[in-house]
């Protein structure tokens, strides 16, 4: 299994594929820290401007903690695309090249390649987190400093002490690797039925865009399935940025504001996930290979 | 390694079927592979030699019948068995953006092996890409590619080696290139090796065995031997006028030689060295001869096949 | 702005028919004036608690720095401090430091357990940024125990004060900021937040428009100069 394990990882990154993503959120995330250091103060006081006209700010505002949860917010939409082009392609690349036939005559059980290459894929899916990670926080840290972390939230102002935000950026993160996962266990599913890689791509992040759609219009019958739906869930990681406050209103550091919201999603999260793998498995074991 | 049970057949297939839908690709099919024999599995495209050989090495499942090798149920030993089995399937889909080196040592590890540089090396100089070992198998020709399949194929000295359309896409040099490297195989090597192919004559030049499918039924299965036997000869022969000529034969000696309702023309079976006294008796019997084509029973039998299909893609070829 | 002009009449009428009451109380603001006067300068630090309905903010230590006659800024050590608006006024001094105005007797009071006059406060200079001050001012001690302050640009609000050690110069121990707050509200789309359900606590603190803060002085370090360029910022 290990054995395995390393030779799907292999592939992986030997394709120039997959470097695709690490470039285009390194760009992504170049161009938006640019954009904020050139004139981010205008930015963050157009975002404010609701708050402005009753308080004032005294502080670096514009900090390495805030940039990232910029980014985060803007890049987490974007990266299941990404991801979807690697995991899609897991199975219905390699049936596509006609290697697959070949795996498959290895003295190698189906479901150990199964859980390999969705393994590498997760890997693969971690190691573009991380890579994100030291993008949006450590560089916008060393670019733009520290400081408490103010977040507009839909009905209030939260403000984050700035030593009580790393390890919220470590849930977060862990949080969003989950999200991304299932993502990666969507794609991965679908790569399963396909003789080519277009095709599940294309409807895994067709999928993902109609689900966040759907998540984030606050229309009365949408709310009504939104619980239903994992994309609604998958943004659960800013749940990670508010914390309770107690009876004179007073934010408690170290807390977090709705706690049982994250694990439930994180359990939602997790049973998606299974569930793509498993009937992922269950498919491709019954499978006949007729390419 | 897998211990081979004394005498036992490296392949025992009993009644493997396969339907698609209402399609039945492969139809009650049994026969048994022995030991160190090449194995010629024939048939036309679409037959169902693919699908058969797919069902083999568990590409596809049965939808009926069972699977034995070297004496073990495929379903329950997959592993084991695999791990004595190589295999080139069709086109040799190999990894393109890979070098030939990495495609070959990645199959190695994946039959558990942990080769060196040197037995690398060795194996791509033995199908002749040692020089290409680094360069990316997506610049390589079909030959080159159909070669690296075989290294791979080979790489952890299996005992039986399944190769489906091994010439498929050849040019001539390619295809001599491959006969010679199954030939050496099996004599030197002692390696048991089924070999499928649509081309008559590239199954009679090395197979031991031989197997003809058709519309997924088995139409003949016996030793090579036995289907070359010159006892055997077919004797196609046309005349002025067959109706007549017929008649003459069936009052003449050779009447327990002929084979009726064979088409048009007059069919016998006698043994090769007959073969001149049959010419003399027609001339004796005043029968106009104006073709006489004498053929061993494997090229009758596919023959016949061919007869009762439309297709073109039978290519006897001597 | 036409309200405030009419009232600015109205103050002006009140000041010239009761011209002998409001020269009592000038004395009264200018002993107070006199008090506070003592101190050039501060430093302090202390405890800042925010009570905004719709901002989640923890306690956090903060560094005021004074110098006459109104600089005034509030550094939260280690973070961003969110003020209300024209913050600077948290300080009295800054309150007081209006250098001509009509002070005019509004009756007596009883505030925080103490007898207190109550005062208003009328700049002279139309262009002030503060319309009007009234003042709570406990006369026995020369303490202002209430303010309520209306600016013309960001609203009314409400400054009570604690005495206690520093009481001969009449710098306070705590200091209670009440304002009034905009509603908060941004469209869902723009934070992609999950839906919490609103509670009816939730929602009757959202309907609450006031908020506070608190600040409690832990020392201060007095007229012993500051850091330079502590104001430009």
């Amino acid at each position: 299994m290990f054995t395995l394990l390393q030779v799907e990882l292999y592939k992986i990154f030997k394709r120039p594929r997959t470097y695709i993503a690490f470039i285009a959120i390194a760009g992504l995330i170049g161009i938006i820290q640019l954009g904020l250091k050139l004139d981010g103060d205008a930015y963050v006081n157009f975002v404010m401007s609701n708050v402005e006209q009753s308080f004032t700010f005294d502080g670096k505002l514009l900090n390495g903690y805030l940039v990232c949860y910029i980014i985060l917010q803007l890049l987490l939409v974007h990266v299941p695309l990404l991801i979807a082009l690697v995991a899609a392609d897991m199975v219905s690349g390699e049936a596509n090249i006609g290697t697959l036939r070949l795996m498959l005559t290895q003295p190698v059980s189906r479901c150990e390649i199964i859980l390999a290459k969705f393994t590498a894929a997760a890997i693969y899916t971690l190691l573009l987190l991380v890579w994100m990670a030291i993008l949006a926080l450590f560089v916008s840290i060393w670019l733009f400093g520290t400081d408490d972390l103010i977040i507009q939230k839909t009905r209030y102002l939260v403000q984050l002490s700035k030593d009580d935000i790393f390890w919220r950026y470590v849930g977060a993160f862990g949080f969003a690797l989950l999200a991304m996962l299932t993502v990666a266990a969507l794609g991965f599913l679908l790569s399963v039925f396909a003789e080519n890689s277009i095709g599940p791509i294309v409807a895994t992040i067709s999928i993902i865009i109609f689900f966040t759609i759907l998540s984030t219009m606050s229309i009365p019958i949408f709310q009504k399935i939104q619980p239903y739906l994992f994309t609604t869930h998958m943004v659960a990681w800013k749940e990670f940025f508010d914390l309770k406050v107690n009876a004179d209103n007073t934010a408690l550091k170290g807390t977090l504001q709705n706690k049982s919201q994250i694990v439930q999603s994180a359990w939602i999260l997790i049973a998606h996930i299974v569930l793509f793998v498993g009937v992922a498995m269950f498919v491709f074991k019954r499978k006949d290979i007729l390419t | 390694m897998l211990l081979l049970k004394h005498m036992e057949p490296i392949i025992q297939v009993k009644n493997l079927s396969k339907q698609f839908g209402d399609i039945v690709a492969v139809n009650d099919l049994s026969f048994t592979v022995p030991a160190g024999s090449v194995y010629g599995f024939l048939g036309q495209n679409g037959a169902g030699k693919s699908t058969t050989i797919r069902m083999l090495l568990s590409l596809i499942t049965p939808t009926e019948g069972n699977i034995r090798f070297f004496g073990l149920p495929l379903q329950q030993h997959r592993k084991e068995i695999f791990k004595n089995i190589g295999a080139i399937i069709e086109r040799p889909d190999l990894y393109g953006y890979l070098s030939a080196y990495d495609n070959l040592k990645m199959f190695a590890c994946l039959n558990g092996m942990h080769p060196t540089h040197l037995q690398l090396m060795n194996q791509l100089e033995q199908v002749g890409l040692a020089d290409r070992a680094k360069n990316k198998v997506k610049t390589f020709s079909q030959g080159m590619k159909q070669r690296l399949g075989i290294g791979i194929a080979l790489i952890h000295n299996p005992s039986l080696i399944i190769l489906d359309e091994p010439t498929n896409g050849l040019d001539p040099q390619g295809i001599a290139d491959i006969r010679r490297l199954i030939v050496q195989l099996s004599k030197e090597q002692q390696k048991t090796i089924l070999l499928s192919s649509h081309l008559l004559s590239e199954i009679e030049q090395m197979a031991t065995h031989i197997l003809i499918i058709d519309k997924g039924k088995k139409i003949i299965a016996d030793s090579a031997a036995a289907l070359f036997n010159p006892a055997e000869t077919i004797v196609e022969i046309e005349t002025t006028n067959n109706i007549a000529s017929l008649a003459i034969l069936k009052a003449s000696k050779w009447q327990p030689h002929l084979q009726l309702n064979r088409g048009p023309n007059i069919f016998l079976k006698m043994h090769h060295d007959q073969i001149p006294d049959f010419n003399r008796a027609l001339f004796n019997l005043n029968i106009q001869l104006l073709m006489l084509q004498p053929r061993h029973s494997l090229e009758d039998y596919f023959l016949q096949v061919t007869a009762n299909s439309n297709s073109d893609t039978l290519i006897l070829n001597h | 702005m036409k309200g405030i002009k009419i009232l600015w009449i109205a103050m002006v009428a009140l000041f010239i028919t009761h011209n002998s009451n409001a020269q009592d109380e000038t004395a009264l603001i200018e002993k107070v004036k006199q008090k506070l006067d003592q101190v050039h300068d501060y430093v302090a630090t202390g405890r800042m608690k925010t009570d905004v309905a719709f901002i989640k903010a923890p306690v956090g230590n903060v560094k005021m720095y004074y110098k006459q006659p109104d600089n005034f800024r509030l550094i939260r050590e280690g973070g961003i401090s969110i003020l209300p608006k024209g913050g600077v006024t948290v300080n009295l001094n800054t309150i007081m430091a209006t250098k001509s105005y009509v002070a005019l007797f509004a009756g007596n009071t009883v505030t925080d357990g103490f007898p207190t006059k109550i005062v208003k406060l009328l700049p002279i200079n139309e262009n002030n940024a503060i319309v009007l001050t009234t003042l709570y001012i406990d006369e026995k001690n020369l303490l202002i125990r209430k303010a309520i302050t209306t600016t013309k640009e960001n609203g009314t609000y409400q400054i009570n004060m604690q005495y206690g050690r520093y009481s001969n110069l009449g710098l306070p121990d705590k200091v209670i900021f009440t304002f009034n707050t905009h509603d908060y509200k941004i469209p869902k789309g723009v934070t992609l937040e999950m839906d919490e359900p609103l509670t009816d606590t939730d929602r009757k603190k959202m309907q609450q428009k006031n908020g506070r803060v608190e600040i409690d002085y832990a020392s201060y370090t007095i007229n012993k100069g500051l850091p330079p360029g502590i104001f430009n910022n």
